[in-house]
């Protein structure tokens, strides 16, 4: 057969999957959901990198909602001058953490992590939403191309995350104008520095939010995969001199509860290590909680009322153990973090007033 | 993912596991040489059965052997016969040659007759026992005896296609149209080739087997038709069947609602599933073949276009068809006991009946047995005994359609009373393709009575909600109706005197980069509007289970 035949068929199937695949990432740009009115804590992990990019962090949090929802940079800089960022997600899984720290390392070496233990509870993949709402917004490379891996629940693959159409064309008859909107612009932020501001209250019903109603613990201890990630985390954050601090949410609610047994191991493996380790459920009086008014869902997280107060607790904890810089003078950090605090403030106003 | 759930995913035709098996064998078959060629391809057919679970190996082993050893002893003694029979022309009369011939064949059909009852037996065990069972049961309640308990026979894998495809060898090995196969590796390559042993074709052996032992080289048409053909299966099967589905399952899981013009709705809509469904699977099965260089036979001929009943099922699993007629149908016909009952109905009713008494009877056994094939419950065997019985009242009613095509002789060709005989054929055939969906017979005939005795539920299936409860939104309806209309553009488009599933595939071949841009845009369309995935519950071929 003559070459020119060959090569002209070899051409035709190449240019057909170039298309192929440029529509399909394409089309994945509108069916990815955008995380702006629906869920917006699907928005979180993309969030940090224009936040990095505009001034570094001396304090990093990383975990799940108890973070996110519980840590406001804008009141630690007002309040302490610290430089901070929440990395923090939907049921963030502790192999999800540890690729949120070996991602943040690529940009930035913050002095503190801070990292939320209720994570540890879970010692394998859970639920593909919040996968995709954690992993997706990830900047790709070999950090999220593990901890994808590392996440992946029954029927996902690795292929849906390289290109998301494959995995949300399920969404092709439900396509809203914000996904057309959004599909190739900007989105709004919707949070602050990796805070998701919630202004509502729900008080928390004792009746169900009842330590006596606690189930029994078939296994004491955390699962030893969960553990493991948790030394890559502590070695990793030792290897870059960072310190690491364990800190455990002011919240233990029939949602999530956070058991005795659970508090001693990682009490334990603290002492170990030498990690500073706060478990902040039994300081809820002295932060000033109170789960009639601080809470936007019943107990389960806090509202901003109630995470305003821990900030200040928790701010005064990291100035006193930690050797951090009061950057309200520092030119480079300053005029960006008021910025941002007066966003903040608006934001709440908004919110309160809507 | 787990090696259990790989195995399993490889017998999956609509799974990603199942394309990269396809593609290694496909890309292993074009560089082994072609006589090593079968070997491969017996090596990864077993490996495909073998993955949907070990224990289908035995009975596949135990089908293929006992044909294949019986063949083999038909066919020595078919030799020996004849040269007996050869020996003793000088010396035997005709009467006495006629005699010996007869005693020799009887020898032969014993050993037959021992294939063909191992054969079905082992596929009537174990595809019917809980069926019988259930009905022995029902009958011994009404005397007040405890239920029995299903036995929950392990059924393997396109075993009623295998048993078909086996026994039609035998069968034909008996009546000399096929020499046996002396290796039982070789044959068993006929039996298992992986595209068809799930869900057919039934092909012969003399059609296909000399092209599975030595698969000529794969040339271009080959391959760019047979993939292009494998997307189609694939866009029928994930876009047209699998999308219409949801909206099957809603109406059948709740007939005392969605009865009246849901069940009509479901007539239609089914049609679209198991066309897409079945064809779509076909197409897989023969594009995958083709590209490496085996073309299979067809199973259907635009079915939808049939404008009788009798046409359509001549275009429809033609290949199951066949062989109903050919090893059933015409051998009962003929047979003495068949022969009697007319010489006894012709005496006793005249004529008339007693001509059509034997055909009638043959055709009601062969319909039964047709419904039997596809499922052991009654709605399967309802569904074959009312085809049998409209395609008999059609052949009474062929004097009367000759007096009609007599009084308006140009109605024949008139595009407006073919659209009608079409359309008449498809939703007959439709109607009672719903039994397949309903769970049981009497629930089909209510939800059928239904569509004229609840006018009112007309008014409430167009009003937009009504639609979304089917569990498909506007938009996916609109996109299931802009496929089907694209399933029935393609069907018209192309060379019409090629075989249906390449009249498209082929003379696109000759064009490269439209052939490219054709692939491309059914792949991305079968991607993004294809139920697959998670989100989506894509089904198993419907064809898989019988």
């Amino acid at each position: 057969m003559k070459k020119h035949i060959i090569l002209t068929r070899v051409l035709c199937i190449l240019l057909s999957l170039v298309l192929v695949t440029a529509l399909l990432w394409a089309a994945g740009r509108v069916l990815e959901p955008k995380y702006v009115t629906v869920s917006p804590e699907g928005s979180l992990t993309a969030e940090y990198y224009a936040d990095a990019a505009e001034v570094s962090h001396d304090v990093v949090f990383i975990g799940d909602c108890e973070v996110y929802e519980a840590f406001i940079p804008a009141v630690l800089w007002t309040d302490f001058g610290i430089s901070s960022c929440v990395r923090g997600s939907a049921q963030q899984l502790v192999w999800q953490s540890y690729a949120m720290l070996e991602d943040t390392l690529r940009y930035e070496t913050p002095k503190v992590v801070v990292f939320n233990v209720l994570s540890l509870k879970y010692g394998t993949p859970q639920n593909e939403a919040f996968n995709r709402m954690t992993l997706d917004g990830m900047e790709w490379s070999s950090v999220k191309a593990d901890a994808v891996r590392a996440s992946m629940t029954e029927g996902e693959t690795f292929l849906t995350y390289l290109l998301p159409a494959l995995r949300f064309h399920s969404r092709l008859a439900e396509l809203s104008d914000e996904d057309f909107r959004y599909a190739f612009a900007a989105k709004p932020t919707v949070s602050d520095g990796g805070y998701l501001m919630q202004t509502g209250v729900v008080p928390a019903d004792p009746a169900v939010d009842n330590e006596a109603l606690k189930p029994l613990l078939t296994d004491p201890s955390l699962p030893a995969s969960a553990m493991e990630w948790l030394d890559r985390m502590t070695a990793l954050c030792e290897e870059r001199g960072i310190t690491l601090i364990l800190v455990k949410s002011p919240t233990n609610t029939w949602k999530y509860w956070w058991y005795d047994e659970w508090d001693a191991q990682v009490a334990d493996y603290a002492a170990a290590h030498s990690l500073a380790y706060f478990n902040l459920i039994p300081d809820a009086d002295k932060i000033g909680l109170d789960m009639s008014t601080d809470t936007y869902d019943g107990g389960i997280h806090l509202n901003v009322s109630g995470a305003e107060k821990l900030t200040r607790y928790f701010g005064h904890i990291l100035t006193t153990t930690c050797d951090l810089p009061d950057r309200r003078t520092d030119d480079a950090y300053a005029p960006v973090w008021d910025r941002r605090a007066n966003v903040y403030e608006q934001r709440k106003t908004e919110r309160k007033s809507s | 993912m787990s090696f259990a759930a790989i195995r399993e995913a490889v017998t999956h035709f609509s799974s990603l596991t199942f394309l990269l098996f396809a593609a290694v064998v496909v890309l292993v078959c074009r560089l082994l040489p072609k006589r090593a060629r079968w070997v491969w391809l017996l090596a990864a057919s077993l490996a495909f059965y073998a993955a949907g679970d070990w224990w289908y190996l035995p009975f596949l082993a135990a089908s293929v052997l006992s044909t294949w050893g019986l063949a083999l002893l038909i066919g020595k003694q078919a030799a020996r016969d004849e040269a007996a029979l050869t020996a003793a022309r000088s010396t035997l009369s005709k009467d006495e040659r006629k005699a010996l011939k007869a005693s020799q064949k009887k020898k032969r059909a014993r050993l037959l007759w021992v294939g063909l009852v191992f054969n079905f037996g082992l596929l009537c065990v174990l595809k019917y026992t809980d069926f019988v069972l259930e009905g022995v049961s029902g009958i011994a309640s009404l005397w007040g005896a405890g239920p029995i308990r299903p036995l929950d026979l392990i059924l393997p894998l396109g075993i009623s296609y295998y048993t078909f495809r086996s026994t039609a060898y035998l069968i034909d090995v008996f009546r000399g149209k096929t020499e046996a196969q002396p290796n039982p590796a070789r044959y068993a390559l006929f039996i298992s080739f992986f595209p068809a042993v799930v869900q057919g074709p039934i092909c012969r052996y003399n059609e296909t087997a000399a092209q599975l032992l030595e698969p000529r080289d794969a040339d271009w048409t080959d391959f760019s038709a047979g993939l292009l053909r494998l997307l189609w299966g694939y866009f029928k099967k994930l876009v047209v069947a699998d999308t219409a589905m949801t909206a099957v399952r809603a109406i059948v899981s709740d007939p005392e609602r969605l009865n009246g013009a849901y069940a009509a709705v479901l007539i239609v809509v089914y049609s679209a599933v198991i066309y897409g469904d079945f064809t779509g699977g076909m197409d897989i099965s023969l594009g995958l073949s083709r590209m490496m260089g085996i073309t299979l036979t067809e199973n259907f001929n635009r079915p939808f276009s049939s404008v009788s009943t009798e046409e359509y099922w001549n275009r429809w699993h033609i290949t199951m068809g066949s062989y109903f007629t050919d090893y059933v149908f015409y051998p009962m016909s003929i047979s003495k006991p068949m022969q009697r009952l007319t010489v006894w109905g012709r005496a006793r009713l005249g004529n008339g009946i007693g001509m059509r008494l034997p055909v009638y009877l043959a055709t009601i056994i062969t319909w039964f047995l047709t419904g039997l094939w596809h499922g052991a419950s009654w709605n399967f065997i309802v569904w074959g005994l009312l085809n049998g019985a409209v395609i008999l009242i059609s052949r009474e009613c062929k004097p009367l359609y000759a007096r009609f095509h007599k009084r308006f002789p140009g109605a024949k060709e008139n595009r407006f009373y073919q659209a009608f005989c079409r359309v008449r054929t498809f939703l007959l055939m439709g109607a009672i393709r719903s039994l397949d969906c309903y769970r049981d017979v009497g629930v089909t005939f209510r939800a059928f009575g239904s569509i004229f005795t609840r006018p009112g539920t007309y008014a409430e299936l167009f009003n937009g909600q009504a639609l979304e409860a089917l569990g498909l939104p506007v938009a996916s309806w609109i996109m299931l109706l802009a496929a089907v209309v694209v399933l029935w553009l393609v069907g018209r488009a192309g060379d019409r005197k090629k075989p249906a599933g390449w009249q498209v595939a082929e003379p696109l071949s000759d064009k490269p980069l439209r052939w490219a841009l054709v692939c491309g845009a059914l792949l991305l369309v079968i991607l993004l509007a294809g139920q697959y995935g998670i989100g989506f519950d894509a089904s198993d071929f419907i064809y898989n289970r019988f």
